[in-house]
């Protein structure tokens, strides 16, 4: 059995979402403290993706980077480089499709701390960088955490729009999801169903995480032992 | 001077406009008033989590907020310490690092040595390798105080410290809390909606009501003669009449439809009179009201009688229980009160 699927969706998940980490915290930090209306269409903007078909996130995408679209002309131009069609074209997909889980559970996060804490560390004398790393984010890391899991999940599982914009070549930019359809396609049952069992163990490990660490925030008071 | 405020600030529908001063050092200004008045939005404008719409606040000199002069100190230069209600400890730092973060200034052994004295002045010995969920809520609090003033502030804001305790918890923290402050030597600014705590802990009150601020007076002042209707219903007067001024020290209350003489100064803004539950005289006296028993309602140490009026308002008499056993079964009753007991009443 050629692992390289499997290879290829972990590295893909795994840069997502460490985009999605910090791009999700920057969007939920600026929306939690937005006016309410501003905050309506942000929060509409973000979380579009989410409800979408990926097939149209698919569509979309490609009409930006698409090698005779705005972006993906200026990049070939610019750097030489084609944005579709590679390995890693497929983190341009998992980022648009798992971006709103991160925005949204870490939002749920900041909202529910307590702004006083905020208020105390400054009339202490603690500048805002200061509030922001040392008190808010670590009260706020399980649900940030809670959030990042599942953005790697839905990366890992994400097939529409990644077959549209990274396409199917295997040894290149197969995933375990295009590699389940493929196979089904041309009547491999036997190894489709292996790369289906392999799906299921990943997919259940990371939703525990997720009820682990929902659980603890839960209980709330001492939620980093 | 210490502590200067005169601001304005509009949330909504709710409009604040508060102003007061602060003279004595170490003087303990209560901020009293029911919820919802603006008692503590006025105290984060003060240590500038919040931000006035205009006016003015100093501090000992110093000016924090200016909108005219578009000057408006940040909280961390404003040198005030804040307990919150909930005390806002780190939940996820122990105490001895909780109170570390309230020392910015000086080496890292000469913080240690600060943070070691607090520990010690506020009895959290053996509690420094514990987190705030882990301590009881008397421990917490000293753990707020103790981070407060490790800092060295130049004025106490203290915001309903005691709302979320027990009463007999409560009673004990009060004790402790009286003697943090009476130590202090820069005067606080107490948020409150319970007048016996304003009675017990402070110098001076302002009342707030519906987010406007009465002027200041001393604390006995306010129980012995208030100014307003507001203050009145705050500081527990629970007989209040619309009144009209008809002579020399002679208030024609028509709630009760009787002219009561009255020994306090009637301005001509008097609109009211009010007077307490407690201070009837059911023997001889001046003043006399007759009444009818509407109601008896048994407290625990206490009855409190609800009368007729020949008006349209009833009265609410309080007396000790064994005083109305002896009084008992009587349907008709003559109150009296003493012109020095009737309260006139501004708007």
């Amino acid at each position: 059995m050629d692992w390289y699927p499997l290879y290829n969706s972990l590295r893909i998940s795994a840069l997502s979402t460490g985009a999605v980490f910090f791009l999700g915290i920057l969007a939920a930090h600026y929306a939690a403290r937005a006016p309410r209306l501003v905050k309506g269409a942000l929060d509409v903007l973000f979380t579009l993706p989410m409800v979408l078909p990926p097939t149209v996130v698919g569509y979309l995408l490609l009409r930006l980077l698409g090698p005779k679209r705005i972006i993906g002309a200026w990049a070939l131009e610019v750097f030489g480089v084609k944005l579709t069609m590679t390995w890693w074209s497929a983190i341009f997909s998992t980022v648009v499709v798992s971006f709103p889980l991160m925005y949204r559970t870490a939002r749920g996060a900041f909202e529910s701390f307590d702004q006083n804490l905020a208020g105390a560390a400054r009339t202490l004398g603690h500048s805002n960088l200061w509030v922001f790393w040392r008190v808010q984010m670590p009260c706020c890391r399980q649900g940030i955490l809670a959030g990042a899991v599942l953005a790697f999940a839905r990366a890992l599982g994400e097939y529409g729009a990644t077959s549209m914009i990274a396409g199917y070549t295997p040894g290149r930019t197969a995933t375990i999801a295009t590699t389940v359809y493929q196979l089904w396609r041309i009547g491999e049952d036997e190894l489709a169903l292996r790369w289906v069992l392999v799906n299921l163990a990943i997919s259940a490990a990371v939703l525990l995480a997720v009820n682990l660490l929902e659980q603890r925030q839960k209980k709330g008071a001492l939620p980093w032992r | 001077m210490a502590l200067k405020v005169e601001i304005e600030k509009t949330l909504g529908s709710f409009h604040l406009e508060a102003a007061f001063e602060t003279e004595a050092p170490g003087e303990i200004l209560a901020l009293l008033g029911a919820s919802g008045c603006g008692k503590s939005m006025t105290l984060k404008c003060i240590a500038g989590i919040q931000r006035p719409d205009k006016g003015f606040i100093s501090l000992n000199g110093r000016t924090l907020f200016d909108s005219a002069g578009h000057i408006d100190l940040p909280p961390q230069k404003r040198r005030v310490g804040f307990l919150f209600q909930n005390y806002a400890l780190f939940p996820h730092m122990t105490v001895e690092q909780n109170l570390l973060a309230g020392v910015l200034s000086g080496s890292r052994a000469q913080r240690r040595a600060a943070v070691e004295e607090k520990l010690r002045a506020f009895r959290l010995e053996g509690l420094e390798k514990l987190r705030p969920a882990q301590l009881s809520g008397g421990q917490q609090q000293r753990a707020a105080l103790a981070r407060i003033l490790v800092g060295r502030p130049e004025l106490l804001l203290l915001d309903e410290p005691f709302s979320a305790l027990d009463g007999h918890l409560k009673w004990q923290l009060e004790l402790e809390l009286a003697d943090t402050l009476r130590s202090f030597p820069g005067g606080a600014v107490f948020v409150t909606h319970d007048r016996d705590e304003v009675y017990r802990l402070c110098d001076t009150v302002c009342v707030l009501n519906q987010g406007r601020s009465d002027p200041k007076v001393g604390v006995r002042q306010l129980f012995a003669a208030p100014a307003t209707v507001g203050a009145a219903l705050i500081s527990g007067c629970k007989n209040i009449s619309p009144a009209r001024r008809t002579g020399e020290g002679l208030l024609e209350c028509s709630g009760w439809r009787v002219t009561l003489r009255t020994a306090l100064p009637v301005s001509e803004q008097t609109r009211y009179a009010g007077i307490r539950a407690h201070y009837f005289l059911l023997e001889e006296g001046p003043n006399p009201i007759p009444c009818r028993v509407e109601r008896v309602i048994e407290n625990l140490f206490s009855t409190v009688v609800m009368l007729r009026t020949p008006g349209p308002e009833l009265l609410r008499l309080e007396l000790e229980k064994e005083r109305w056993a002896a009084l008992a079964g009587r349907e008709e009753l003559t109150l009296f009160i003493r012109p020095e007991d009737v309260m006139p009443l501004t708007e």
